[in-house]
């Protein structure tokens, strides 16, 4: 292969890496926000994006526009996740994690079953909007369209939760309730109610991705449960409880996933048996992400970024 | 006062006792165990055999083969675990001798032996794993769909008939998935260009299709089943990729469920099954027009498997009366395989698989509803069995 095929296929490989990273991190940001101010192992982290990309993939079968749709999806994950709050995550801090594991698994058993009831186990289409079906000519190579879309909405996210932490004064709040909660509730602030309202923007977030992400994954139960791994390993490496963590733990597993898939197999290619390479380089580059975290924690023990650490 | 309501009771307590006699004196239904997928993603694979199986039932009010039957259907969950002990269960509390149901290879692997060693009888709707095909045959182990290589034969064998030079494949990295890739090598001998290997819980092919891109190939077989090919499919479709390619799929990776959920995508795809919707036997259209009736939603191979399996349960249930006592008879009436099956000629081979017929699919635009369907082509493979079978001994 030519130099300039190799450089752009390089490009584009991490631009892949860098989508799939800003998916994650909208998801991650939720899941580290919940953990790091209330202290909560939420399981059913997923069960919001799925909600999301339900919500949303019904609301475009009945021919909402695009954007009408996302909205929607966002909408109803995130006043999914307030009715979880005050039904069953409320009751759920301080106590032990095991406590919350296991409650927050059984959500996720109720959502699954909820959601094949309301639309059935078959998944549900959606399309991507006609104007962004596309691809663009980007130097080199072509990209989808759409997917730049996912990479400027993740920024866009990150954007905001940095303005909305760092400058307001609900961020104010919300970064020292994660830190220091009971010098914020003894100065008169209504933990109760910041923590919905925390755990509701965590949910939105995770219904903004589901309802991204419908057009190019299949809208199915169980479709949480695939990328919370992933964004577990993310919010880990990131340091938990932090938003800074989040995004760069996202983007790496991003990254290093995508890389690793892209370039595992063809590094074995000259020291291998064609069919040994190509299996074993799968095989590698599934546990790539595994093997970041576990480097991660060996030199940095809670995470590059954790809560509090500033 | 007090005689009169002791005879009364005396009375009532005969009426009652005699009327439970007479009813008695019908037999108990014969029970089917039914172990399958319900839930995680794969579910609605299991949902749709279960649907088919039902469907013949419902055709008998009730029986197959004139036989009352009880189906108790039982979630896995995918785990091969939870198979094993539901198999248990099914076996030593509720005495069943007659099981069906497994979609994936894993889990039937696990309850299979089990199963037939204690004498019972396993019908499979779907799975057909080689380890059972060749030397693990077994007397009392039948399979309706296929062997599982086959599926992936002919889809080899049609790449090769429409003159692809130059083919990606990719499959899961798990065994199922390199059984696939080695069935389509087994038929398709043009060039491999990339033999690409995913993670089974896998959501973003952005990598994997920037490899295929670079790969510079006329043709793309993958095997991916359920949700795992949806995503891939879409994303591969917005990579620009269908315009370069042409896509050759085994029936798991291109059925109406898929093609439902891909939309627009889906169209001009090519495939291959051993069932199809549009074939012309009256057993066939009468399940397809008797599905949708019942189901409000487009019938699978899933589907027509289950239809497929319960018939040939009547058929041989008819044989010995619902005895299964009758071991040797009913297991020879199995064998005959006589049956109306919705994809036409059925017979066993010697090691109790499918010995049948595959078809080559595309997707196209049905000129009146305007919606994709999948429409047969052709023949691709006649009366074909599987490669194990010379290596089973059932006398």
């Amino acid at each position: 292969m030519q130099a300039d095929l190799i450089v752009s296929l390089a490009l584009e490989q991490v631009l892949n890496g860098l989508q799939f990273g800003a998916m994650i991190f909208l998801i991650a940001a939720g899941l580290t926000l919940v953990f790091g101010i209330m202290g909560v192992i939420n399981l059913a982290h997923g069960s919001l994006y799925m909600i999301g990309a339900f919500v949303s993939a019904s609301a475009a079968v009945h021919g909402a526009p695009f954007a009408v749709a996302v909205l929607a999806g966002a909408a109803a994950a995130g006043l999914a996740g307030v009715v979880m709050e005050l039904v069953v995550i409320r009751r759920l801090y301080g106590r032990d994690h095991l406590h919350q594991v296991l409650a927050t698994f059984a959500l996720i058993l109720i959502a699954n079953d909820g959601v094949s009831m309301l639309w059935g186990k078959v998944p549900l289409p959606v399309d991507v909007p006609g104007a962004l079906a596309g691809t663009l000519s980007l130097g080199g190579f072509v990209y989808p369209a759409y997917r730049l879309v996912l990479i400027g909405a993740g920024l866009l996210a990150a954007l905001g939760l940095y303005v909305l932490i760092a400058r307001t004064r609900l961020g104010m709040l919300i970064r020292a309730g994660a830190t220091h909660r009971e010098t914020v509730a003894a100065l008169g602030v209504d933990i109760a109610q910041l923590n919905t309202i925390v755990f509701g923007l965590g949910a939105l977030l995770a219904g903004v991705a589901g309802a991204l992400l419908a057009p190019i994954l299949a809208v199915q139960v169980g479709m949480g449960e695939q990328i919370l791994i992933l964004t577990f390993v993310a919010i880990v490496v990131g340091g938990l409880g932090s938003i800074r963590g989040a995004f760069v733990g996202a983007l790496l597993v991003g990254l290093v996933d995508t890389l690793g898939r892209a370039y595992i197999p063809v590094l074995l290619k000259p020291v291998a048996r064609p069919e040994i390479a190509d299996s074993l380089g799968g095989g590698l580059s599934a546990v790539a992400i595994y093997v970041l975290m576990a480097v991660v924690l060996v030199w940095k023990p809670r995470g590059l970024f954790p809560a509090g650490a500033r | 006062m007090l005689t009169f309501a002791r005879a009364l009771l005396a009375a009532l307590l005969v009426l009652s006792v005699s009327g439970s006699s007479a009813f008695a004196a019908d037999p108990p239904p014969l029970k089917i165990g039914m172990i399958t997928t319900l839930s995680t993603a794969g579910g609605y694979l299991g949902e749709d055999m279960r649907d088919g199986f039902q469907l013949a039932i419902d055709e008998e009010r009730g029986k197959l083969g004139g036989v009352p039957v009880q189906v108790i259907v039982e979630d896995d969950g995918l785990k091969p675990a939870s198979g094993k002990q539901i198999a248990d269960k099914f076996l030593l509390q509720d005495k069943i001798q007659l099981f069906t149901g497994i979609i994936y290879s894993n889990v039937a692997l696990a309850v299979v032996p089990s199963v037939v060693e204690a004498g019972a009888f396993y019908v499979s709707p779907n799975s057909g794993p080689s380890q059972l095909a060749g030397k693990g045959c077994n007397k009392n182990f039948f399979v309706v769909s296929w062997q599982n290589d086959t599926p992936h034969e002919a889809t080899g064998q049609y790449a090769q008939y429409l003159g692809l030079k130059k083919m990606v494949v990719v499959a899961p990295n798990y065994t199922t998935g390199k059984d696939a890739i080695a069935g389509f090598k087994r038929t398709y001998h043009g060039q491999i260009a990339e033999e690409i290997y995913t993670a089974l819980d896998q959501t973003d092919y952005s990598a994997e299709l920037a490899r295929i891109r670079a790969a510079n190939a006329d043709g793309i077989y993958y095997f991916l089943p359920g949700g795992l090919g949806i995503n891939f499919l879409k994303q591969f479709a917005q990579a620009g990729l269908k315009k370069t390619m042409k896509v050759v799929l085994p029936e798991f990776s291109l059925e109406n469920h898929v093609i439902g959920a891909v939309g627009n995508d889906a169209e001009d795809l090519y495939g291959t099954a051993h069932w199809l919707e549009d074939l012309p036997y009256a057993a066939n259209k009468k399940f397809v027009t008797d599905y949708r009736a019942k189901y409000h939603r487009e019938p699978t191979p899933y589907a027509s498997q289950g239809y497929d399996t319960a018939k040939l349960i009547a058929s041989a249930l008819r044989a010995v009366n619902g005895d299964l006592s009758k071991a040797d008879a009913f297991r020879a009436a199995l064998r005959k395989a006589d049956f109306k099956s919705t994809r036409g000629a059925f017979k066993f081979g010697p090691n109790q698989y499918p010995v049948q017929d595959w078809y080559s699919m595309k997707v196209v635009r049905d000129p009146k509803t305007k919606k994709l369907t999948l429409r047969g082509v052709g023949k691709i493979m006649r009366d074909t069995g599987d490669v194990y079978s010379g290596q089973c001994k059932l006398t």
